[in-house]
């Protein structure tokens, strides 16, 4: 059978096409999986490094997070530090938000994931944000109290806070002279803001916004957390919900800037590992001891510079834990 | 787990999904504010139909002429039938993502993608449609005189109705199916229920999906209804 | 100051563990005003691999689930005229429904997972591989029929051996338009949890090099299949020429 040219050609290239996506494919393969021990010698860290123990091999837990790079990258902060101590460890990073993340934990379907003390205090146990305690060891008691009660618990805070804030274009808040949140009253009426769906409903986002600064907005935009800063950009949102902790500003200072909180009401949280007691009790002690050991070194400015590595230079959150653990010294 | 089963889980979820539809229901979220309804169900309803008209029209505006000539010329076959073929392969999250990252969200913005979607199947089928029309029949027309326009208008376009009108249903499938996930850049629509699960709750998330696809098959509906309707009586007998 | 025991044993990290970075030290992937990062695009290839695979796994399962299904249903419906109608119509309700709404749809009955997302997705294929099956065996003319009747050939080989092979171009069109679409809608599947490239996109949602990548794979391996089953159609059917929509 004579062969046309052309549809040979088109075939030929519709062949490389396929082999490009299978090319790629066999490229790489990515691994969910941290599992196995890790030799715990290392020259950095006298004291620090994590120490394997072989009977947790038997012990299996999934560490989540919730939707946004700074949890997953505590996400397998935890994750990596308990496989070093011998657990087998998988993770399901990227569940949602706090409700999705803290029914997991309940169902069963995550052993524990990070949260922000502030958040439980506020988005589970209801809390106005005046009654969220400014000191991080008594928020995490207070949280704790309330986590115990459903049968849970909380081990104790990372050095690093982070909160919400709201944040706009430098050039903004020049325009409409804003420092600090108060100063939006009367403003805001034309201005938008974009926040993340949740926001709508908590107290520490667009609720306290309108209930405790009394402010409202021409509209408020629901978007994925993810956008928070496109948006700004874009010149769609004239504010944008954004947390402290964010890379951009210090990485981008002259472009954003947040706004002071001066009516108190975006608590800081510290990050408390919220887990089932069952669990704890029978993944051992080197459970709480290896998550409590790998926190010490989280400060902010550690937070922040990982932060920096993942949003702004698109390392994945596994990279960026694994870099953190050895520079600290936890891993060899 | 503490406590029995409900006898149907299955119809226990719908039975709460409905409810979510009609009365406005405590938020996953706490903070007081409450969500669904039938109010918010009817806001993000009209939301879609919105942003889906809009692109419609921007579809046919911009594929129906091109599409029309071409197969009135006979020529372009190749680019007609490869951007029907390409329209299909637009993968509609990245697109909606792009446009969203490149241009910027909102309405206005989704349009276009979504219009980029509703482009390929409207052009593709509008040539087919008209190509296919029998070129002797259309030669007669010549012969009696009429202009071109008019033998489009008057024969081959009559002619290729149902062709033409599976090109605008299949765009129009498309364009709800993608504006159902607009919410990720930022319009919100009905997907607003379904994709965000914290703040709606699983009544939320099936409440949600229960309408968009009542709202897609409705659209559907009337669509047929309306092709049926233009399309001349003697072709009726030919379509399935 | 503490000592530098103490600060080892609190996990202190190296001081060449800070990056200073001001808006104009920004790499490549940071700007956002950048379209396409080479660079990175290079270096981070294989962070696509994986799912990839599961894309294409996503693809190829539902595509071959739903062919068979929809190939049996047009069996069925080919000598029960009056079957017809009510199959169109159910494909076609699979068909219109927004897969995404589909996944959720199927939350009660099957979980989140990959085998929800297949399942919405070999339904979304159903009606068009339906539709140009029954079209295609439908369309074999009454006199091929008839004169296969005469040499004695009983109904179901004539089935076997006339119509379908007829029917074969039809078939393989209805086939490469299934294919394409699913590639196309499996990036949805994330919302299900069943992976595929759409993880990647959701994961960085405005790194537009990523979305470009990942995007680009779906795209090259929808038209990849296209052409592969366009050509397949082709060479089936040398006494055709290839049968458009």
């Amino acid at each position: 059978m004579r062969i046309d040219q052309t549809k040979l050609r088109m075939v030929l290239a519709g062949v490389l096409a396929l082999a490009l996506a299978l090319g790629v494919a066999a490229c790489g393969s990515d691994d969910d999986t941290t599992g196995g021990s890790t030799a715990a010698e290392t020259d950095g860290g006298e004291g620090g490094a994590i120490v394997s123990n072989p009977a947790n091999g038997k012990v299996n837990l999934t560490i989540g997070s919730k939707n946004f790079p700074e949890q997953e990258i505590l996400g397998e902060i935890y994750a990596q530090a308990l496989a070093a101590a011998g657990y087998t460890v998988k993770s399901d990073l990227n569940l949602g938000s706090e409700t999705v993340a803290l029914k997991s934990v309940e169902s069963g379907a995550i052993s524990g994931y990070p949260e922000y003390a502030s958040t439980a205090l506020t988005s589970f146990f209801g809390l106005e944000p005046e009654e969220v305690p400014a000191d991080a060891t008594e928020a995490w008691e207070k949280a704790n109290e309330e986590f115990e009660k459903e049968g849970l618990t909380a081990f104790e805070p990372t050095p690093l806070a982070s909160a919400n804030a709201v944040g706009t274009l430098k050039k903004t808040a020049e325009k409409y002279e804003l420092e600090d949140v108060s100063d939006l009253e009367g403003v805001s009426k034309e201005l938008s803001l974009y926040g993340s769906p949740e926001c709508r409903q908590r107290i520490d986002c667009l609720a306290g916004l309108e209930k405790l600064y009394g402010l409202k907005f021409k509209s408020f935009n629901p978007v994925d957390i993810g956008l928070r800063y496109t948006v700004l950009e874009k010149g769609q949102a004239d504010l944008s919900i954004l947390f402290t902790t964010d890379p951009q500003l210090s990485a981008e200072s002259d472009k954003f800037v947040i706004l002071e909180d001066d009516k108190e009401v975006f608590p800081a949280g510290n990050v408390i590992f919220v887990t089932e007691k069952a669990t704890a009790e029978k993944a051992g002690p080197d459970y709480e001891k290896t998550i409590l050991q790998v926190q010490e070194g989280l400060t902010l400015e550690v937070m922040q510079e990982l932060d920096a590595r993942v949003e702004l230079e698109k390392q994945t959150p596994k990279e960026a834990a694994a870099s953190y653990l050895e520079s600290a010294g936890y891993t060899g | 787990m503490i406590g029995a089963l409900p006898p149907h889980p299955v119809l226990a979820s719908i039975g709460g999904a409905i409810e979510f539809i009609f009365t406005p229901q405590t938020s996953n979220v706490t903070g007081g504010k409450e969500v669904g309804g039938i109010d918010q169900v009817v806001e993000l309803t009209l939301n879609q139909l919105e942003l889906t008209v809009l692109a419609l029209a921007l579809s046919l505006v911009v594929a129906l002429p091109v599409g029309l000539y071409l197969g009135h010329r006979g020529t372009g076959q190749l680019f007609a039938i490869a951007i029907g073929n390409a329209g299909r392969a637009v993968p509609e999250l990245a697109l909606i993502a792009f446009i969203a990252a490149a241009i910027g969200v909102g309405v206005l913005n989704l349009t276009i993608a979504l219009a980029v979607l509703g482009v390929p199947p409207i052009l593709t089928n509008a040539f087919v449609g008209i190509h296919q029309v029998d070129r002797a029949t259309v030669d007669a027309a010549r012969g009696m005189g009429m202009t071109e326009f008019e033998i489009l208008r008057r024969v081959e376009v009559p002619l290729a109705i149902p062709t033409i009108f599976t090109g605008i249903r299949g765009a129009t499938i498309a364009i709800v199916a993608t504006a159902t996930i607009a919410p990720l850049a930022g319009v919100l629509t009905l997907g607003d229920f379904i994709i965000n699960q914290n703040v709606y709750g699983d009544d939320g998330v099936l409440a949600g999906a229960i309408v968009v696809a009542l709202l897609a098959l409705t659209l559907e509906f009337a669509l047929a209804g309306i092709q049926r309707l233009l399309t001349p009586e003697g072709l009726m007998l030919k379509t399935t | 100051m503490a000592s530098p025991a103490l600060l080892a044993a609190v996990g202190e990290v190296g001081g060449d563990f800070f990056k200073p970075r001001t808006s104009d030290t920004l790499p490549c992937q940071a700007d956002t005003s950048k379209l396409f990062c080479f660079d990175w695009a290079r270096e981070n290839i294989d962070r696509y691999g994986t799912p990839t695979v599961q894309h294409l796994e996503l693809v190829l399962f539902s595509v071959l689930i739903g062919f068979a299904i929809a190939f049996a249903l047009s069996l069925l419906a080919h000598r029960r005229v009056w079957l017809r109608p009510p199959l169109l119509v159910a494909t076609g309700v699979l068909y219109t429904i927004p897969s995404i709404a589909f996944f959720f749809l199927l939350l009660p009955i099957t979980g989140r997972g990959r085998d929800t997302a297949i399942i919405a997705l070999s339904a979304y294929t159903l009606q068009i591989i339906y539709r140009n099956t029954i079209t295609g065996l439908a369309n074999v003319p009454a006199a091929v029929k008839d004169a296969a009747r005469g040499m004695g050939l009983t109904d179901r080989q004539i089935l076997w051996r006339v119509e379908l092979p007829l029917a074969t171009p039809e078939i393989v069109a209805g086939l490469q338009i299934a294919t394409v679409s699913t590639v196309a809608i499996a990036t949805l599947a994330v919302f299900a949890g069943g992976g595929g490239l759409g993880t990647l996109i959701k994961t960085d949602i405005t790194f537009k090099t990523n979305l470009i990548l990942a995007g680009g794979i779906a795209f090259l391996m929808a038209i990849a299949f296209g052409l592969l089953l366009s050509w397949i159609q082709r060479r089936l059917t040398p006494w055709r020429r290839a049968v458009t929509e």
